[in-house]
């Protein structure tokens, strides 16, 4: 049997990479999470400000009521250790935007494409990830 | 229509995101503890999301203009310089030490309590960190 979690990450991406035809396709624009809400942060997104808005609340909102209305669970399993929480949160925002993507710019969008620079950057990202992984939980044991 | 468009966009990611595990950082941990117990399922939600915009670039060849007139985003030049490999590297080390990733970030907002915003509001700041840096925006996305 194929475990039911291969199947619900299996349907899941397929919905993520549908957002992200429907949003090339339509909008004419790249999908990519820390883009879009980098550009509203940071003021460089000036001008299509609105637009990066409607598709964060759209991220936002959906979670949200489907754990609220009971259809999905909503379980995050996430760390209530601060000082991790604020390192973890500040490399990600730092360092996505360095790169100028994260897991849906360089990951989804970027791969589809064959872009070198995507697949570089996810291998970067998926190694170090790993890296990291190992030496915190196996090596420090502090995750 | 451009919002709208928006909107449903960012839902079907989120939802996505949501059915998906990416939002349960145990999964994401799971996923990066190739010396522990491996976690596979993030393949295939990568799998599942490639597949559909490897056909939407395709079609997007043979076109210049979305539906709604904006141009299709051109290719970035094919430069791997240490700002991406570097970023990456950063991006790679917060994602595994918390298991959130920035999209999944913003999707737990609803539900995920003190450690999201929490989460939510340090990864804005390192957002901001980059023009305090020096280190402006270059180029788009992927």
């Amino acid at each position: 049997m194929i475990p039911s979690d291969w199947i619900f990450g299996l349907v899941g991406g397929l919905m993520i990479g549908s957002a992200a035809a429907i949003y090339l396709l339509v909008s004419g624009r790249v999908m990519g999470a820390s883009g879009i809400l980098g550009g509203v942060v940071d003021g460089s997104g000036r001008d299509t400000w609105t637009e990066r808005l409607a598709f964060v609340a759209g991220v936002v909102a959906v979670p949200a009521l489907s754990v609220w209305g009971g259809f999905t669970p909503g379980v995050t399993n996430a760390t209530s250790n601060i000082p991790l929480l604020i390192l973890g949160g500040l490399a990600v925002g730092l360092g996505t935007r360095m790169a100028n993507g994260c897991t849906s710019g360089h990951g989804v969008c970027g791969i589809s494409r064959f872009s070198i620079r995507g697949i570089a950057a996810t291998v970067a990202y998926l190694l170090f990830g790993m890296l990291t992984m190992y030496i915190a939980r196996h090596v420090l044991g502090v995750i | 229509m451009r919002l709208i468009v928006a909107l449903l966009a960012g839902g079907l990611f989120g939802g996505g995101l949501l059915v998906s595990g990416m939002t349960d950082t145990a999964k994401v941990q799971g996923w990066l503890d190739i010396f522990g117990a491996w976690d596979p399922t993030l393949a295939f939600v990568l799998g599942g999301a490639i597949l559909p915009m490897v056909i939407a670039w395709q079609i997007a060849a043979r076109r210049d203009r979305a539906v709604l007139g904006t141009p299709i985003p051109a290719p970035s030049e094919p430069v791997i310089d240490a700002r991406l490999i570097g970023g990456s590297a950063l991006f790679g080390v917060g994602w595994a030490l918390v298991g959130l990733c920035p999209g999944p970030a913003m999707a737990v907002l609803g539900f995920g309590g003190s450690p999201a915003w929490v989460f939510f509001a340090a990864m804005v700041g390192g957002m901001m960190l980059l023009g305090g840096l020096g280190l402006t925006r270059q180029g788009a996305s992927a």
